[in-house]
């Protein structure tokens, strides 16, 4: 059992929170995630190391709460424990010889690109953030991605903060402009990160994109988040939890990728149901 | 007195009903059944069958006691050789083991040896209940990474000998393949659980939710003090066909299939985690692990299961009694016939279409047996222009495993051969001092009595290093 030490609401959708779990804090690197599982009958669901505290024995994680398990996940209090916590999971993100980084993030996705720029920011490279969210209530960790940026874009999709607009029209304006960078880290909805990969092509900028398929043991057991990639004209088979979660952002198969993450829209929209009418009904 | 020719049959659940439901299959034998079948044995001098066991069983001497109704005295002989009689007497391939070489079968039916071990395990553990003893602690701290059988058997006995030992476990369970490969209705879970409540009370100390080569390595292992590590991290790398199409949605490896039945608990009425239920099936591969897919599949309420094979029956590698349930249930067995392209919905109109990038079909290619290869076997060649369509909404692909890399990369002058396989020597020992490996981690997807052995040569092997040292 792991103990909740810390929760935080850093928006109606979005909680923090740090979790007793001293071997996996003694080892996270940033880009790494962990698996968790709440109770004896949970899922099994992946979730982003967002920062460590190796001396509290802490890991930290930042949630959106999108279905089942998340909503069970934040029905939690402080001082509760939790089932399952295993980790650290993934290749860390390769950070050697980038001395110039552009990150783009997305929605939730930027609790997972928050760790990455602080991490490239600790051994003093250029960092751009371009972050970007649907409207103003959902942006979070916005001061975070202050204090680690040498320049930070904050975006949302209907213009209630920041710039109006996606996180793809800064990125062309840089390139557009001359700007190069050693790498472009890209990480939020497929969607999103294959508009980034199709922006910084014309302009010949590696991308990695951290990919976020279904995922159940996250050891490389069970194959069921395999993404194709495609290397010299053939296609090949990666799991994304002991290969990646980081992928070169040219060779992925987006479309299928998009496919796949859609597999059991249906069921969890049902179980997410279900789970919210459980957790309401426990509170009256 | 006259023998009986055939085994006495097992008690099992009617097909029809069975197939719908995740209870175990067979029933056991009763005291009456298992008296009457010890009395088959011939307490052979030669006890051929001894040696068709991988841990060489006294199998003539158990019986005897049987017969004598001494069924605590049967399970002392048993467990002197084995520690999961349980889980062996179910699921031992014992046609090419133990029975295959028994006198009795040159005539008749050979004596039912698995189920009569299986009958002497459970009447044990139904009725003897004094908890195993701590042992005086040695001094000596020996880790084991991988709570499957080769790791729980060599646990098990160092532990008996003193040894402290801990078991690190990357699952949020212990048994392996027992629990998340092995369905329920051919293995009850509760079992496995048993064997594992049993090593906690002889001191074993079971952590969970770590996986070594991440969470420690076994350097680190050394470094805690430990001062022998087994590895017994069994063979879980799904294998795919790396044909057209297994990106649809509905493409399942068996291991993420079993899993989220099994482990996941995807069978219950109302799960957690998702599966595919209902429609029509393939399962891909003709070994035991085709069988559970397929026999899973149709209890999670598929209309039509088919098992589609490259060779013919002959060749199957499961064993032979899981066949026989798998035909009875309704399975539908396509011989010779091999997968060439999974086929999904495409609706080029309407990129919204909900029933985009599900699975349609599995176009397949008919087989004809060729010459034998090396091994004797003969390989199959494809009858060209014999290509034609399966109409399914899921395939499972059942085509092996190998080991999984992630201990050799993380573990300096480890020594594995071509086929990812830990090398070891006749003591268990890896090419590293300290290390042991064995079970599925070392041959390659195998049996559980194969893995089991391992464990206890390892145990072997660690004790004599660490009594030296
Ligand atoms: C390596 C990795 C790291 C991740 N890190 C984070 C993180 O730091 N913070 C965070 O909020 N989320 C993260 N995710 C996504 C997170 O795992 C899912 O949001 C979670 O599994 C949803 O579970 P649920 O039961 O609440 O919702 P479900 O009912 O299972 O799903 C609800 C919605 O989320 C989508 N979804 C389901 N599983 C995933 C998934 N694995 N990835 C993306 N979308 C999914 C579904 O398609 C559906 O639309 C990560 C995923 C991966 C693979
Ligand atoms: C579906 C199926 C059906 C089968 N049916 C039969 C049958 O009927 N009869 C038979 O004899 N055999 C059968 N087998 C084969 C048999 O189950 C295996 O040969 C046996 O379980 C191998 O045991 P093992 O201890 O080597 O490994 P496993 O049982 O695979 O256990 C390995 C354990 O190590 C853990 N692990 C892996 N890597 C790490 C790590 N890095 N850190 C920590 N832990 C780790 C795994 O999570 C797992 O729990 C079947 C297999 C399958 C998949
Ligand atoms: S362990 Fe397996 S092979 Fe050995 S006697 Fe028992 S059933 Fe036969
Ligand atoms: S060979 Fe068969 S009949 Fe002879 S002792 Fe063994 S089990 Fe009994
Ligand atoms: S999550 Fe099972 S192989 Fe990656």
């Amino acid at each position: 059992m792991y103990q909740i030490l810390h929760k935080r609401e850093l928006n109606p959708t979005v909680t923090q929170m740090e979790i007793l779990a001293p071997l996996v804090a003694k080892k996270a690197k940033p880009g790494q995630f962990i698996i968790l599982r709440v109770n004896e009958e949970g899922e099994r669901i992946p979730l982003t190391v967002a920062g460590t505290n190796p001396e509290e024995g802490s890991v930290k994680i930042i949630f959106q709460i999108v279905g089942a398990t998340t909503a069970l996940l934040n029905s939690k209090n402080e001082g509760e424990y939790i089932q399952d916590f295993v980790g650290p999971l993934g290749v860390p993100t390769h950070t050697e010889g980038i001395k110039k980084v552009c990150i783009v993030g997305g929605g939730v996705g930027c609790a997972i690109a928050m760790p990455v720029a602080q991490e490239f920011h600790r051994l003093g490279a250029d960092v751009t953030s371009i972050i970007g969210f649907r409207s103003k209530d959902l942006l979070i960790l916005e001061d975070e991605f202050r204090a680690c940026s040498d320049r930070l874009a904050v975006m949302t999709d209907d213009g209630s903060y920041g710039r109006h607009g996606n996180v793809t029209v800064p990125l062309k304006e840089m390139l557009d402009a001359g700007e190069t960078f050693d790498m472009i880290i890209t990480i939020g909805p497929l969607i999103m990160m294959k508009f980034v990969v199709l922006t910084a092509k014309p302009f010949n900028v590696p991308v990695t994109v951290s990919m976020n398929p279904i995922m159940i043991d996250g050891t490389g057991m069970c194959g069921g988040c395999r993404l194709t990639l495609i290397q010299d004209g053939k296609r090949v088979t990666k799991f994304a939890c002991v290969d990646g979660p980081d992928f070169n952002g040219y060779e992925i198969d987006f479309d299928e990728a998009m496919s796949r993450g859609r597999m059991y829209f249906d069921f969890e929209r049902h179980a997410y149901e279900e789970t919210c009418n459980l957790l309401k009904g426990a509170k009256e | 007195m006259s023998i009986h020719h055939k085994k006495h049959e097992m008690p099992s659940q009617e097909a029809q009903v069975r197939a719908h439901n995740f209870q175990e299959v067979a029933l056991g034998y009763t005291p009456e059944i298992a008296l009457e079948e010890a009395h088959r044995c011939l307490n052979c001098k030669d006890r051929p069958c001894v040696s068709g066991c991988p841990v060489n069983i006294a199998i003539p001497d158990f019986i005897a006691k049987v017969r004598e109704g001494d069924f605590e005295g049967a399970y002392q002989i048993i467990t002197k050789s084995s520690s999961l009689p349980a889980v062996c007497g179910r699921v031992c391939p014992q046609e090419t083991q133990c029975e295959s070489k028994c006198n009795l079968g040159l005539k008749f039916e050979p004596v039912a040896i698995g189920r009569l071990e299986r009958f002497v395990a459970d009447w044990h553990n139904a009725n003897v209940h004094h908890p195993a003893v701590k042992p005086a602690s040695n001094g000596h701290k020996v880790a084991v990474v991988g709570a499957g059988p080769s790791g729980l058997t060599c646990a098990g006995d160092l532990a008996k000998k003193g040894y402290q030992v801990s078991i690190f476990e990357a699952l949020h369970t212990s048994g392996g393949v027992l629990v998340y490969g092995i369905p329920e209705f051919r293995l009850p879970k509760d079992i496995v659980a048993k064997e594992v409540e049993g090593l906690k009370q002889l001191g074993v100390d079971v952590e969970t939710n770590v996986v070594i080569g991440k969470t420690l390595t076994i350097d680190e292992l050394f470094e805690d003090g430990y001062e022998a590590v087994f590895v017994g991290s069994g063979a879980g790398l799904p294998n795919f066909m790396n044909i057209p199409g297994e990106g649809y949605k509905g493409v399942y490896s068996a291991n993420e299939f079993l899993t989220r039945s099994n482990l996941m608990k995807a069978y219950n009425n109302d799960p957690v985690t998702p599966i595919m239920k209902g429609g029509k099936v393939a399962v891909v591969g003709g070994g035991n692990v085709a069988m559970d897919a397929a026999r899973t599949a149709l209890r999670l309420g598929a209309e039509h299961v088919y098992i589609v094979y490259r060779r013919s029956m002959e060749e199957l590698p499961a064993r032979k009694e899981e066949v026989e349930h798998a035909i009875e249930e309704g399975i539908d067995f396509r011989l010779l016939q091999n997968p060439v392209e999974v086929l999904g919905y495409e609706n080029p109109d309407d990129r919204r279409d909900p029933r985009n990038g599900f699975v349609t079909g599995l176009r397949c290619i008919k087989m004809e047996l060729g010459e034998p290869d090396a091994k004797g076997r003969r390989r199959p060649v494809p009858i060209l222009g014999s290509e034609f369509v399966l109409d399914v909404d899921t395939v499972v692909i059942a085509i092996g495993t190998s080991p999984n890399p992630l201990i050799k990369s993380t573990t300096k002058g480890l020594e594995v051969n071509n086929h990812g396989g830990i090398i070891v020597n006749e003591d268990g020992l890896t090419s590293r001092e300290g290390i042991y490996a064995g079970g599925d981690a070392v041959t390659g997807a195998a049996t559980v009595i194969s893995a089991m052995g391992a464990g206890k040569l390892a145990a072997k092997g660690i004790d004599e290093y660490l009594s030296k040292k």
